[in-house]
């Protein structure tokens, strides 16, 4: 049975399972026609031009895992950024778990969309804020469907959260493949500030394909940092669909260090409703193998005086392919933006390959928008003059890309993260470089 | 009183096409519609051998299973294809073999036009194809050409007199089947020019064809083939006018240039169609499909000056496919009032060593929407392959879009490419700056426009540089110089 038919039918085993009663629900029903009808998306649709999930789609995932799985701290620490405290929000296979986890009511809300979904006292906010941003598109819907667990996150007014949040999810691949679908939803409330990383981790050799969806609203002089490490292993794909909504004078800046899986493909999308607003979007792609890397973004400016600034840079080694498709929209009433873009690639092998798309869509006539985008090389004069001076070529060439990446790794706020960031780097490269950037 | 801003905007808005005549010439029109029989008339009319008719009606078949496309960021009523005649010819059909015989009021559109053919031929330099409702009137400085060994006429000539280089060539770059436009080309073209310089040959002279829709109701489906033999170059220029219309009129050219080793084209074209009324209403649908091929060595230059049409829809592209083969593209594009233009280019690389430059200006007023769309592609043998693209735009008041959708596909590693876009409005500070020297604020703008554009206007010929310049002018007058 296709995929596609298979999640149509089981939605109404799904139902068996959550309050059909329960006002989200008649959301999650609207969201399974809009997929019935739409489907996953194909090469054919622009946006889809260089990524196709055929290869992806094919496996017999299983939509709902049965067994709790309990995975031991010891085992999966590694994954944890454990030399800094922070709340914790642990899924195994979808689930959550408790004991992994860290979450508070105190002050802020972290805690859990299931919890938030059935639970009177947060039914003012998910009426509110649940589904509003999120797009209409076929894979989106389709976790709209089946939308029932994933993080919550409610920041209330002039509130800093204490200590940034971990949200990470595990697979252990006990059913043969699995699809996974979080839910999350992070509200920040006016002057308050919150910063939150996130990974999907697999821990098995069975195909996992997980289709996440967060909606990330900040109002007011919000600031939110969020950061995802994308380091999976070979088999797992991750579609990311991140949307975020600003309210007058909030910054927020998404990192995105993708460094692995099977297919990645991170939907970002930010949408600027008031003035004075600053919308940050990094990205270090590092890849190799037969690994695919596709960034999507959209800036949408609505109001004036707001900035947006992207910076993604990209090294691909091998068969690895990455994709930038980056938009931006400056409506008419948007006057004085400043939206800047930037997509930087090196190629390392002949069979890589990197399609690059950024867009521009300009309607205000007062505005300073540029985008640049350029695809090289390694200098082999800077090289030569490194080997020339004692350092091996392995450890030349970490040190230019690096250098190549460095004033995205600069802009991560959290020390111990950063110098996490760097050892996976190196890891990667296989290097061993003794200094922290 | 200072020149503001809205005055200016209130002279675009009120600016006439200056080229909006119609000539009373007697013409021969085919009853409108398309079918297999009128492929076939086209072709009968025109004494085509029957290879022709065939591939013709081959490229006939192809359209009937096509749809029109979709993906440009252009709106617009789709032209209703049967509705159009495909063939309108000046009934004082000609072989001319002087300017004298040329059917005077035909002469004196064209000085409308500026072009008197007199003043070109004293001028010199500039050898004239006149296409008029798609046939050829006029062509000058044949003998001139011929001493050399230059092919250039038109090319329904072309087809019966050099049939072994039209069939060689014709269709190679652009296929029958390549889209919709080309398609229909394909079937219906009626003329175009025809130019091949043979082996090692210098073209001494500029080569220019002029196009004007002038029948109410007909379309315009102009075919272009320039082959440049081994080691030649030669210099192409392509001028559009059409008289001013309530209805659209509709415009498919293909334009295929073919560069063998070593040669050199260079092809400009300044494009004047009519806009369309400050409402919106007319204009000409310019849907054009231009395509060069370069060998080993050789060397292709676009350079376009896009002012008319009420839709434009247009890619002049280069196929790279021989080792050190150089693409170039130099477009400036404007748009005013209700035009949507979207325009750029292909860059297809395949050959080691290739290398292409974009640069591309875009100027928006009025409720215009100006769009630049480009592909550059390295494949994985072309090695060393580089490429430089820079697209700016310039937006004056806040109904206009300006767009950017490039897209760059890079398989090789040692491939380089570098893409650049801006959009920017002039600067009050820089217009401030000028008025405090004594430059009034249209000058100013002028000047701004003029320096904004400066890139692409020096690589056109001499000749046609002075007149792109007055169409700039003509576009955004009040704002432009």
């Amino acid at each position: 049975m296709e995929l596609k038919d298979k999640l149509v039918s089981s939605f109404l085993a799904f139902e068996n399972t959550v309050d059909v009663d329960a006002p989200v629900h008649d959301i999650r029903s609207q969201a399974i026609k809009v997929f019935e009808e739409i489907g996953f998306p194909t090469k054919k649709q622009e946006a889809w031009k260089y990524t196709s999930l055929n290869a992806i789609l094919k496996h017999d995932y299983s939509i709902f895992p049965d067994e709790e799985n309990a995975l031991e701290f010891k085992d999966i620490k590694k994954y944890f950024i454990h030399d800094l405290d922070t709340y914790k929000i642990v899924f195994i296979d979808g689930k959550y778990s408790s004991h992994l986890s860290e979450t508070t009511h105190d002050k802020i809300d972290v805690c859990l969309m299931s919890s938030a979904l059935s639970h009177d006292k947060y039914k003012a906010v998910i009426d509110n804020y649940f589904n509003k941003i999120a797009k209409q598109d076929g894979l989106t819907s389709l976790n709209t469907a089946f939308s029932r667990e994933g993080a919550y996150i409610y920041i209330s007014k002039n509130k800093l959260a204490d200590k940034p949040i971990q949200i990470i999810h595990f697979s252990t691949g006990k059913e043969s493949a699995q699809m996974l679908q979080p839910r999350n939803l992070i509200v920040v409330g006016e002057n308050s500030h919150v910063q939150i990383i996130e990974r999907h981790q697999s821990l098995t050799e069975n195909p996992v394909l997980t289709n996440s969806v967060t909606e990330i609203f900040a109002d007011k002089r919000a600031i939110v940092d969020y950061y995802k490490i994308q380091n999976d292993n070979q088999n797992a794909s991750l579609i990311d669909n991140t949307f975020i909504d600003q309210e007058a004078q909030s910054v927020a800046s998404v990192h995105t260090f993708a460094f692995g899986g099977n297919i990645t493909r991170n939907n970002l999308n930010f949408y600027q409703k008031g003035e004075g607003i600053d919308s940050i979007l990094n990205g270090v792609t590092i890849i190799e193998g037969k690994q695919h890397v596709d960034h999507n973004t959209l800036v949408h400016h609505t109001a004036p005086n707001c900035e947006s600034h992207q910076d993604y840079k990209g090294i691909f080694d091998e068969k690895a392919t990455g994709v930038f498709n980056g938009k931006i929209i400056v409506n008419k009433e948007a006057q004085k933006t400043n939206a800047f873009q930037s997509n930087n690639n090196i190629l390392l092998s002949d069979k890589a390959t990197i399609n690059s798309k950024p867009q521009l869509e300009i309607f205000a006539d007062d505005v300073k928008c540029s985008h640049g985008c350029t695809i090289g090389q390694l200098d082999d004069n800077a090289l030569f003059y490194m080997k020339s001076r004692g350092i091996g070529e392995k450890e030349a060439k970490a040190l230019l890309m690096y250098a190549f990446a460095n004033n995205v790794l600069a802009s991560v706020k959290i020390p111990q993260l950063k110098s996490r960031i760097n050892k996976l780097i190196a890891t990667k490269l296989g290097v061993n470089i003794g200094f922290d950037l | 009183m200072a020149y503001t801003e809205d005055d200016l905007k209130k002279e675009l808005e009120t600016k006439e096409y200056e080229y909006g005549f119609y000539t009373d010439i007697e013409s021969d029109t085919f009853p409108v519609g398309l079918n297999e029989d009128i492929v076939r008339a086209i072709s009968k009319k025109k004494e085509e051998p029957e290879w022709m008719t065939d591939w013709r009606l081959e490229a006939f078949r192809v359209w009937k299973q096509m749809e029109e496309p979709e993906w440009a960021n252009v709106n617009y009523q789709k032209p209703d294809f049967q509705s159009i005649s495909y063939y309108s010819a000046p009934n004082k059909k000609p072989k001319y073999n002087s300017i004298d015989e040329v059917d005077p009021e035909l002469l004196e559109t064209f000085k409308k036009l500026g072009i008197s053919l007199d003043e070109q031929k004293k001028l010199a330099g500039v050898a004239v194809d006149i296409v008029m409702d798609s046939v050829s009137v006029a062509t000058t400085f044949k003998e001139t050409l011929a001493e050399k060994g230059i092919i250039f006429c038109s090319i329904s000539e072309a087809i019966q007199e050099h049939p072994e280089l039209v069939k060689k060539y014709i269709g190679s770059i652009v296929p029958q089947k390549d889209n919709f436009y080309a398609a229909l080309n394909s079937a219906v073209f009626s003329d175009g020019s025809f130019c091949y310089i043979p082996k090692g040959v210098r073209c001494p002279m500029e080569l220019s064809t002029y196009f004007r829709i002038n029948q109410a109701g007909t379309g315009q489906f102009e075919r272009t083939l320039v082959i440049a033999d081994k080691g030649s170059y030669v210099s192409y220029l392509e001028g559009c006018t059409a008289p001013s219309r309530d209805e659209n009129q509709l415009h498919a050219a293909v334009v295929e240039l073919i560069a063998l080793d070593d040669a050199e084209i260079k092809y400009s074209t300044v494009q004047n169609w009519y806009p369309g009324n400050a409402e919106g209403k007319g204009g000409v649908f310019n849907f054009v499909t231009k395509r060069g091929l370069c060998e080993t060595n050789a060397k292709i230059s676009w350079t376009q000056v896009e002012t008319g049409s009420a839709v434009t829809w247009k890619y002049p592209s280069c196929i790279l496919k021989g080792d050190n083969s150089v693409g170039e593209f130099y477009s400036i594009a404007v748009t005013n009032n209700f035009q949507q233009a979207d325009t750029g280019t292909k860059m297809v690389h395949l050959g080691k060593n290739s290398k292409s430059t974009i640069i591309s200006k875009g100027i928006s007023a009025g409720k215009s929407q100006n769009s630049y769309r480009g592909l550059v592609q390295i494949n994985s043998r072309a090695t060393n392959a580089r490429n430089f693209s820079q697209c700016d735009s310039l937006l004056m008041g806040n109904e206009c879009g300006a767009h950017t959708f490039p897209y760059i596909e890079a398989k090789n590693k040692t491939a380089q490419i570098e893409h650049e876009a801006t959009t920017s409005k002039i600067g009050e500070d820089q217009i401030f700056y000028c008025n405090q020297r004594g430059i009034d604020t249209e000058k100013a703008i002028a000047l701004i426009v003029n320096g904004f554009s400066k890139e692409v206007l020096n690589k056109l010929p001499m000749e046609f540089a002075v007149e792109a310049q007055k169409l700039l002018e003509i576009s955004l007058e009040g704002s432009v110089g």
